[in-house]
C-alpha cells in the first residue's frame, strides 16, 4: 500500500515497513521515528547505518548479533529504541522486519 | 575402502545411517557413526513427562538398537573436526579419518547464556523441560505444587521445536484444571518474539487459543537476567515478570564440537547451503538437522525431509554429479493444545502455515491449523512411527519431502 511520509509517497507493507528500500531517505526515517515517539540522535544514526549495511550483506539480524556488533550493546539498543528495538530500528532503517527463524 | 563418517546419532544422524547403509556399495564404503550417548531419547516426548502423560522410560531406547547392521557405532566423545585433514579428533586422543563427513550434532539448551539462570533457584523454582533430566525434575516439582505464578519463557530464538513452549503452556492449563487448581494458577507466556509465533497466520491462531485458555502473553521480552532472590526475570528494557515457577527454554546453541572446530556462527551453527545441505566449510562436509544454520524450524520433521534429499546428494557427490538444490525448508509439526486436542502445522521457507487438510489433500484425516481430537491421536501415534519407521529410514505414507500446496487455503498464491 501507499503511504505519505515526510511529504513523500512511499510503498509500505501492512505493518508499515518500506517495501522499496530505494525510497528511504533520512527525512522518511525521521518521520517513521516520530511515529514511534523517537527523536533520532547521532547514536540512533550509527545503529541505522549498521543495520542497513548488515542487510546489504545479507546477514540475518538478531538482538544477539547487534550486541556483539561493537556499534552498541543490547542495553543501549533498548534505551534508544524502547519496546522491541529490533523491529522498530529496522522499520526506521527502511529494511524488512527480521523474521527470527522458526 | 572409503569412509563416510556421521557425527551424532540423534534423530538426524540415525536416519542418515539407515538411509545410506543400503545405497552405498559395501565393498567400497564403510559407514561409521560417532555418538557419546548410549541412550536415544524420543525428544518430542519431553513435553509430556512433566504432566505425567508419558513415563521417562517411554522416551528412552538404546542408541545401538537403531544403528543398522554393518555400521560402526563409536561410543566416544567428539573433540573437534579438522576439515583440512579430513579427520575428526576424539576426546580420548584417537582420530577418525573420513572421505565424506555428515554433521548431525544438533542443538542444545545453554542456560549459562543468561545471567542468573543457573542461580540458587535452578531446578528449584526454575526448570527447563527440553532435557531429559529437566522434564523429569519439572514433573516431580509439579506433582505437589500448590499453584501461583506459572511462567513459560523463551530466552532467545532460534530454539529446538519452536512450538514446544506453547504446548507446555496449553498442557499446563489442562493439567492444573484437572487437578482442580486452575483458579490458583496464573499462567503467562513470555517470548522475545512479537507474538505467539513468527508466522502471522499461525500466530493469530495460537493467540486466540491463549486468550481462550486465559494465558497471558508478554511479547518482545528479551531477557537480560534472572533475579533468584525476588524470583523474577528482567528484560533489557527494564520490564520485570515475577514467577513462582519459571519454565524456561534457555538459549539454544549448536554443539561445542562446532565451536572447537572453529567454523560455526555465533550460536555454533554450521553455515550450510539451504537447497543442497552441503556445508560452506568444505565440499565433502554435509550438515543435517538442528546443527545447520538453515532458516527453517529446528525439528525432527525437518531432519526427516532433509534426509531424503541428503541421501540423494551424497550419492551424487560420490559420482561427481551436480547436487540436487531443492530442499524447501519443509516442516510439519503437531501442536498439543490440551484437553486431548492438537493442531497441525505444515510449512516451508516461503509458505507460512495455513488452514487445510493433511496429508491427503481435500481428505485429511488431519486438519491444518485447527484443533481436533484426530490431530492429538496423530501426535500420540507419532511416537510409534518415530521408533519404528522414521529412525529406520522408512517412508511415512503420503508425506513427501517437499511441501505440497494442494489441500491448503493459500492466499496471494504467487
Amino acid at each position: 500500500m501507499e503511504k505519505t511520509i515526510a511529504g513523500k509517497t512511499v510503498e509500505v507493507n501492512e505493518e508499515g515497513y518500506l517495501t522499496d528500500q530505494s525510497q528511504w531517505t533520512r527525512e522518511v526515517a525521521e518521520a517513521i521515528a516520530g511515529e514511534e515517539g523517537i527523536d533520532l540522535t547521532e547514536r540512533h544514526w550509527a545503529v541505522i547505518s549498521y543495520l542497513q549495511d548488515q542487510h546489504k550483506q545479507g546477514v540475518a539480524l538478531s538482538i544477539r548479533k547487534i550486541g556483539k556488533s561493537g556499534v552498541i550493546d543490547i542495553k543501549e539498543f533498548y534505551q534508544l529504541f524502547p519496546n522491541g528495538p529490533l523491529k522498530i530500528s529496522t522499520k526506521i532503517a527502511g529494511i524488512p522486519k527480521p523474521a527470527s527463524c522458526i | 575402502m572409503k569412509r563416510l563418517l556421521i557425527l551424532g546419532a540423534g534423530t538426524a544422524g540415525t536416519m542418515m545411517a539407515n538411509h545410506l547403509k543400503p545405497v552405498l556399495g559395501k565393498d567400497e564404503w564403510e559407514i561409521t557413526i560417532a555418538e557419546e550417548s548410549k541412550v536415544h531419547y524420543y525428544q518430542p516426548g519431553y513435553i509430556f513427562i512433566p504432566f505425567d502423560m508419558y513415563t521417562p522410560e517411554e522416551v528412552c531406547r538404546p542408541t545401538e538398537e537403531f544403528i543398522p547392521e554393518g555400521v560402526n557405532l563409536v561410543n566416544k566423545k567428539i573433540d573437534r573436526i579438522l576439515p583440512d585433514d579430513n579427520k575428526v579428533l576424539m576426546e580420548d586422543g584417537s582420530e577418525i579419518h573420513y572421505d565424506i563427513l555428515i554433521i548431525a550434532t544438533g542443538t542444545h539448551p545453554s542456560p549459562e547464556e543468561t545471567h542468573g539462570m543457573l542461580g540458587s533457584q535452578w531446578r528449584k523454582a526454575i526448570f527447563d523441560f527440553y532435557t531429559f533430566d529437566g522434564s523429569v525434575a519439572l514433573r516431580d516439582k509439579l506433582r505437589d505444587w500448590p499453584g501461583g505464578k506459572f511462567v513459560v519463557h523463551i530466552a532467545e530464538m532460534p530454539i529446538k521445536c519452536p512450538v514446544a513452549p506453547l504446548e507446555v503452556a496449553f498442557l499446563a492449563d489442562s493439567y492444573f484444571a484437572e487437578k482442580g487448581i486452575r483458579d490458583k494458577v496464573e499462567i503467562s507466556f513470555v517470548t522475545p518474539m512479537s507474538g505467539a509465533f513468527t508466522r502471522p497466520k499461525a500466530a493469530r491462531a495460537f493467540e486466540h487459543i491463549l486468550v481462550e485458555k486465559n494465558i497471558k502473553i508478554i511479547p518482545d521480552f528479551a531477557v537480560e537476567r534472572v533475579d533468584n532472590e525476588d524470583k523474577k526475570i528482567i528484560d533489557y528494557g527494564g520490564t520485570e515478570v515475577s514467577f513462582d515457577l519459571l519454565v524456561t527454554v534457555p538459549t539454544n546453541k549448536g554443539s561445542a564440537v562446532i565451536e572447537r572446530s572453529g567454523f560455526g556462527d555465533d550460536l555454533n551453527y554450521v553455515p550450510t547451503h539451504k537447497g543442497t545441505l552441503q556445508s560452506k566449510v568444505k565440499p565433502n562436509i554435509f550438515v543435517i538437522g538442528d546443527a545447520s544454520d538453515l532458516p527453517t524450524s529446528k525439528a525432527g520433521s525437518v531432519a526427516h525431509f532433509e534426509a531424503e534429499i541428503l541421501t540423494e546428494n551424497i550419492q551424487r557427490y560420490i559420482k561427481g554429479e551436480p547436487l540436487m538444490d531443492d530442499f524447501d525448508g519443509h516442516a510439519n509439526c503437531f501442536v498439543e493444545t490440551g484437553e486431548g486436542k492438537a493442531l497441525l502445522l505444515d510449512f516451508n521457507y516461503n509458505q507460512e502455515p495455513v488452514e487445510g487438510t493433511f496429508p491427503i489433500p481435500g481428505v485429511g484425516p488431519l486438519r491444518l491449523l485447527k484443533e481436533s481430537r484426530m490431530n492429538h491421536l496423530g501426535k500420540l501415534a507419532f511416537r510409534w512411527i518415530y521408533w519404528n519407521m522414521l529412525l529406520k529410514g522408512a517412508n511415512v505414507p503420503f508425506v513427501s519431502s517437499h511441501m505440497t500446496e494442494e489441500g491448503k487455503k493459500i492466499e496471494n498464491k504467487k
